[in-house]
């Protein structure tokens, strides 16, 4: 046990900890974008994307500026918005179910009015 | 009569009268009854004439100051006069376009012919366009004809003379279409106007020229100072001749068109189609002479040039030969009248181009000035004549080919007498008005050449021949079987003729040389004693052969010709001009320019544009499926944008 | 601002605008569009004399009612108005043009929209006349195309949508030019760039630009407006849009919009640029020179009416542009002359092909005939106008001629009167197809049973019909008083640059 958290002491906790899962979560986000065709994948893949960037700057804030709290704001506001985007990207994702009864993104590519 | 207050008073309302009669019955005239609105007319031409003659006698007999003057070895100078002359149109400070009133023994002259025909005319018509439809707008168009005849001949400038020109030519347009329903009348006065339009380009350009190197289109400061305008060309030269004589010539040109010169001559027979009255007074007494006008308006100019007299003389020769030919082949009586008067007016161009020897000398004493100026007037009566009574036949018989006639001497007996008097004045034969003019322009022409003095008097002779040819088969020949007999026609149309034919018989004696000589002074007319006689002599075997002939209804006229048949179709289809113009315009200038033009114009310049309109649309279709819709697609793109201006970023940052 | 008349050429239309937008029905509709254009004419007329008074009293001053608001301080662009002669002249046409054609257009479908459209256009034409200021003049322009699309696209007939697009796209690539000459124009406008200026007079008082400057500008102002006076090979839009377009824009088009390029190749492309003018007029004339033949030459094979008059235009015009070239005061005074007479002429033209198009359905001239019985008063009317096209004296277009061609040969270069003599040949080509349209289409036998029934014009098509005819007689007979109006008014600055006179 004392081995255990003498080797956990013993690291130095620097950003790059955070950074590297933040990166991954990202590219996996970019990824998932990318190749997924279902759009409710391709929104999951735009929230990684954004809890990425999420972790960043509650990193960056927490490492390189303690002082001041515009990172964490800034944060929050950005989850608050996701959600909020979250909510809209459901509904029109709902609305295209109905027109083409797929969630399918190659299916949307007619611009209707 | 006082020249500053009443003068230009009755000269503005020679003008007046007859425009505001064009005015108010082409206006109004539709509700008017057919009566009235002849009565305006006949009444305003009445009164035109009244007045023409008072300002014709004051010019002549008057013996003011202003219009005569005697020169220091007794002889009489008769003075141009202008009576007014207002600014219409300024193009510069020289160059103005004025209208005004131009006295001269010419104009005063024509201003008598004009009114005496028009009267006639308007008379005469009462009774020949009885009950047409568009009785009144026939007054109206003969209105404004007289008012453009009128304006023509008092031009002060060259450039009121071709307002006035077109103007003429306009209501000619109009009257020979006057049956507008017909197509023949709708494509002759096509035909007339625009080969006398195509002329007028000449005409035009001729002023252009003139006024270029002159600065003035005044005819009095033009003829008053001639070798200021030689100086002022400074010898310039187009194609080796002077500029000058360039712009005589297509000064002379817009005087073809109008005067029915060849080769612009195929309008006049087809002008035919106008009501016959018309044809009298336009297209024999008064508007094809303009083109003589013309050349003896500017006759102190082409004297200058003795290329451009030539040029007149030969063209005048070769038209008259050519018309008296033709006239000898038609069927349609007023067909042979019209290439008489054609004929005719060569005749008058002939004496005007032998008149001059070039470099301000004159042939003869100009002798060939005043005997055109003296034919033009006996012309005008006694051709003016043959047309009414042409026209009676015509209301007679309803039909314009001889082929319809003949015997008509019993039925007609005023017609037959008129138009005799008049074939015979036309014939030369003395003591009637023709053989005197004729003389002088015979004398004018041997002293220039005698080559073209034989000429003509062939040209004489054949003219003899085919009046009375025409003649002959109207009133003698055979005795047809008619519907309905034919009579003379009523006292509004006899009186005219009747008139005329006193005036044919009388006007030679009048010593035409007092009044109207190229340098307005007198000129005493000698009768030439070898010409006059052999020129009757000739007259006589013409007149003999047309009576052997054509007197009683025989076989020799198929037989002569049977002989030469193909001369007879030549001359019958008029040496076949028409078919000639027809293939230059309809061939040539519509088919081989006019429609490539469109199609270049649809097909090349239209098709360019088109083809720009064309490019862009493929360019923007092409390009359109990178806008594909497919999100996942954008985002590759910009994903490796991104990374490539990264890259690039991090390179030149490196570097 | 309102103290000066000009600005009520482009009041009175707004407030016309705003009128017509809360009109509920067609009678009020006709009543605010005759209302307006008869206090328009009225206006102009007022204008015209008291202009004469001016020009009296001041025979030296290039313009009159001179006077300038700044709009956009930092580009210098003012609303600058200001006229001479040859603007009061085109307000005076416009003024009678505009008021003819709102009784030609009087049983139009949707006339609400339809004079809106109409009064929008016109609005723009008064305001370009009346500008002195480059940009606003340019501002103007614009306004007085965009609505022509509209106007051909929805009450036009054919097809409309193809001819409204063509005239739109050329005319604004034409805009393009001129945009690019224009801005040109204002970046050499002084030889000081801080005192840069839009305003005409001040570019012609400067004469800045230099002359490299000056031959590219001048081709590009010059085409730029070109192409809106039917120059060729810049005319197509105007066959295929006076021939879809309704009888009062045709009217509209071809009697004023047509001259907006006219005027602005004499107001802006000559005056600023006169050393070049003078020196690439060559060009120019050669093109100009082909417009008045080539046109002419076009027009006698068509068998459409309005596509006869839109050649008849390009011809027409291009003898408008050719004279504006010979920087001589007669030539430019028989071009001004020119564009009045046209403006009137074709106006006159195409509202009778209007009225005769709405009895018989076809404007193919191959199956009319004999209409001169039936319905004499628009015969009579077609014959008057087509006078007055072939030059006729006593009617416009012969003044305009001859003294285009006086003018034109008064020219010291051979090579200019050359090309007078080849334009001079328009004159015969003219009377060929007029008088080939009225021998059909007038004369002759009915062609068609049915028309038999048609009837003549009414009393709103007599109205506009005879004040264009007595319009067109007025210059026909007392063409000085137009001469005077407008050759005291060229500029002797523009004439003595370039040593002409």
């Amino acid at each position: 046990m004392n081995c255990i958290t003498d080797i956990l002491n013993s690291i130095d906790i620097t950003p790059i900890w955070y950074l590297i899962p933040s990166l991954l979560m990202f590219c996996a986000g970019v990824y998932g974008f990318m190749t997924r065709k279902n759009m409710i994948a391709m929104l999951i893949s735009i929230e990684l994307m954004l809890n990425a960037v999420d972790i960043n700057f509650v990193v960056f804030n927490r490492f390189f500026f303690p002082h001041s709290m515009e990172g964490m704001f800034f944060t929050l506001f950005a989850i608050a918005i996701a959600a909020a985007e979250t909510a809209l990207a459901i509904a029109i994702i709902i609305n295209i179910y109905r027109a083409v009864k797929n969630v399918d993104v190659t299916s949307v590519n007619e611009m209707k009015f | 009569m006082d020249i500053t207050t009443t003068l230009p008073v009755l000269a503005l309302l020679i003008l007046v009268i007859p425009l505001f009669n064009f005015l108010w019955l082409g206006i109004a005239g539709c509700k008017l009854p057919h009566k009235v609105a002849a009565a305006f007319g006949i009444v305003g031409m009445g009164t035109c004439l009244v007045f023409a003659c008072m300002i014709a006698y004051t010019y002549f007999f008057g013996g003011d100051a202003a219009f005569q003057t005697v020169l220091a070895d007794g002889t009489l100078e008769r003075l141009p006069y202008t009576v007014f002359d207002h600014t219409w149109l300024a193009f510069t400070q020289n160059l103005v376009i004025k209208l005004g009133f131009y006295l001269d023994p010419i104009s005063a002259m024509m201003l008598v012919v004009i009114t005496t025909i028009s009267f006639c005319v308007h008379l005469y018509s009462l009774g020949y366009m009885d009950g047409e439809r568009g009785f009144q707008r026939y007054y109206a168009f003969l209105s404004l004809f007289s008012f453009s005849m009128l304006g023509l001949v008092v031009a002060t400038n060259i450039f009121q003379m071709y307002i006035f020109w077109e103007l003429v030519g306009a209501s000619s347009y109009l009257l020979i279409g006057f049956y507008y329903t017909l197509p023949s009348a709708v494509s002759a006065s096509k035909k007339a106007f625009i080969v006398t339009r195509f002329a007028d380009l000449g005409f035009l350009i001729g002023i252009l020229l003139l006024s270029f190197y002159t600065d003035t289109f005044d005819f009095a400061t033009l003829n008053s100072n001639p070798g200021a305008v030689l100086a002022s060309t400074g010898g310039a030269t187009f194609m080796g001749a002077s500029v000058l004589t360039w712009a005589l010539v297509l000064i002379y040109v817009g005087g073809m068109g109008k005067s029915a010169m060849m080769p612009l001559h195929i309008w006049l027979p087809d002008a035919m189609e106008g009501p016959t009255p018309v044809s009298a007074l336009i297209h024999a007494a008064t508007m094809v002479v303009a083109g003589v006008y013309l050349v003896a308006r500017l006759f102190p100019l082409y004297m200058l040039e003795y290329a451009a007299t030539v040029f007149i003389a030969v063209v005048g020769a070769c038209t008259a030969f050519y018309a008296a030919v033709v006239a000898c082949a038609q069927i349609d009586i007023k067909r042979v009248l019209a290439f008489s008067t054609i004929s005719q007016i060569a005749f008058m161009m002939v004496s005007l181009g032998v008149a001059s020897l070039g470099n301000g000398e004159v042939c003869h004493h100009g002798l060939g000035y005043m005997a055109s100026m003296f034919h033009l007037f006996t012309h005008a009566m006694f051709k003016a004549l043959l047309f009414l009574g042409a026209g009676a036949l015509i209301h007679a018989v309803h039909s314009n080919n001889y082929t319809a006639m003949g015997g008509l001497r019993k039925y007609m007996p005023i017609t037959h007498i008129t138009f005799l008097i008049g074939c015979l004045a036309i014939a030369g034969i003395p003591p009637f008005s023709g053989f005197f003019s004729k003389d002088e322009i015979l004398s004018a022409a041997y002293a220039w050449s005698p080559f073209m003095g034989v000429w003509m008097t062939i040209v004489a002779a054949l003219t003899a021949f085919y009046m009375f040819r025409l003649y002959y088969l109207i009133f003698w020949w055979n005795d047809p079987k008619f519907h309905h007999t034919p009579h003379d026609a009523p006292w509004s149309m006899s009186i005219p003729l009747v008139f005329l034919a006193a005036v044919s018989c009388v006007a030679g004696f009048i010593p035409f040389g007092h009044y109207v000589t190229w340098n307005h002074l007198t000129y005493d007319i000698h009768l030439d004693g070898a010409i006059a006689i052999s020129s009757v002599i000739i007259a006589i075997l013409a007149i003999s052969l047309a009576t052997i002939m054509y007197r009683k209804e025989n076989s020799l006229p198929a037989k002569f010709r049977a002989a030469m048949p193909c001369l007879w179709e030549w001359a019958h289809h008029r040496f076949y001009w028409d078919e000639l113009y027809m293939f230059v315009t309809h061939k040539i200038i519509f088919n081989g320019i006019c429609r490539p033009i469109a199609w270049f114009d649809r097909h090349i310049i239209d098709g360019t544009m088109d083809g720009f309109a064309y490019i862009t649309n493929k360019a923007s279709w092409s390009i359109r499926t990178l806008q594909s819709g497919q999100i996942q697609m954008y985002v590759w793109i910009y994903l490796v944008g991104a990374l490539i201006i990264g890259g690039i970023a991090m390179l030149v940052a490196l570097a | 601002m309102f103290s000066n008349i000009l600005i009520y050429f482009v009041v009175i239309p707004i407030v016309m605008l705003g009128l017509l937008a809360i009109c509920k029905n067609v009678k009020q509709v006709r009543a605010v569009a005759v209302i307006g254009s008869s206090a328009l004419v009225g206006l102009s007329i007022y204008l015209l004399c008291d202009y004469l008074q001016l020009r009296a009293a001041d025979p030296v001053s290039p313009m009159f009612y001179v006077q300038s608001w700044q709009w956009f301080p930092d580009l210098n662009i003012h609303l600058a108005v200001g006229v001479d002669g040859v603007s009061v002249a085109m307000l005076i046409l416009t003024g009678f043009i505009v008021f003819a054609g709102s009784f030609a257009s009087w049983k139009i479908d949707q006339p609400k929209e339809f004079f809106l459209w109409l009064i929008l256009l016109s609005t723009g034409v008064y305001g370009f006349f009346i500008s002195i200021d480059l940009f606003t003049m340019f501002m103007f322009y614009e306004v007085a195309l965009i609505p022509m699309y509209l106007l051909i696209g929805l009450w036009g007939t054919g097809r409309k949508e193809y001819s409204a697009m063509k005239l739109t796209l050329m005319l604004m690539g034409g805009s393009a030019f001129l945009m690019l000459g224009l801005i040109g124009i204002y970046y050499h406008s002084a030889a000081d760039p801080a005192n840069l200026t839009w305003n005409l007079l001040e570019i012609v008082n400067n004469d800045a630009i230099p002359h490299g400057w000056q031959s590219f500008l001048f081709p590009m102002t010059f085409v730029g407006f070109g192409v809106l006076g039917a120059m060729f090979p810049f005319h197509t839009w105007s066959p295929d849009g006076h021939a879809c377009a309704p009888t009062a824009v045709s009217m509209l088009h071809a009697g004023v919009l047509m001259k907006l390029g006219g005027y602005g190749c004499f107001r802006v492309a000559i005056y600023c640029m006169p050393w070049a003018a003078n020196e690439l007029a060559w060009i120019f004339l050669i093109l100009t020179g082909i417009s008045v033949v080539y046109g002419a030459f076009s027009a006698c094979v068509q068998t459409d009416l309005k596509y006869i008059n839109a050649y008849s235009s390009v011809s027409h015009c291009g003898m408008v542009l050719f004279a504006i070239l010979m920087l001589n005061t007669t030539a430019m005074t028989g071009a001004i002359m020119q564009m009045l007479s046209h403006g009137l002429m074709t106006a006159l033209f195409f509202a009778l092909i209007g009225m005769i198009y709405g009895r018989t359905h076809t404007r193919d001239i191959t199956k009319m005939g004999g209409l001169m019985r039936i319905m004499p008063f628009l015969g009579v009317g077609y014959v008057i106008a087509g006078f007055a096209s072939l030059g006729l004296p006593g009617l416009s277009g012969f003044v305009s001629e001859m003294t285009i061609f006086v003018g034109s040969f008064e020219h010291q270069d051979t090579f200019h009167r050359v090309f007078t003599i080849v334009a001079c040949a328009s004159i015969v080509i003219t009377a060929v197809y007029i008088l080939r349209v009225v021998g059909k289409l007038l004369f002759g036998p009915v062609q068609d049973q049915h028309h038999l029934q048609l009837t003549d014009a009414t009393w709103f098509e007599r109205l506009s019909t005879v004040t264009l005819i007595v319009c067109v007689a007025a210059i026909g007979c007392f063409p000085n008083f137009f001469v005077e109006l407008i050759k005291n008014t060229f500029s002797p600055a523009i004439f003595a640059a370039i040593g002409l006179n």
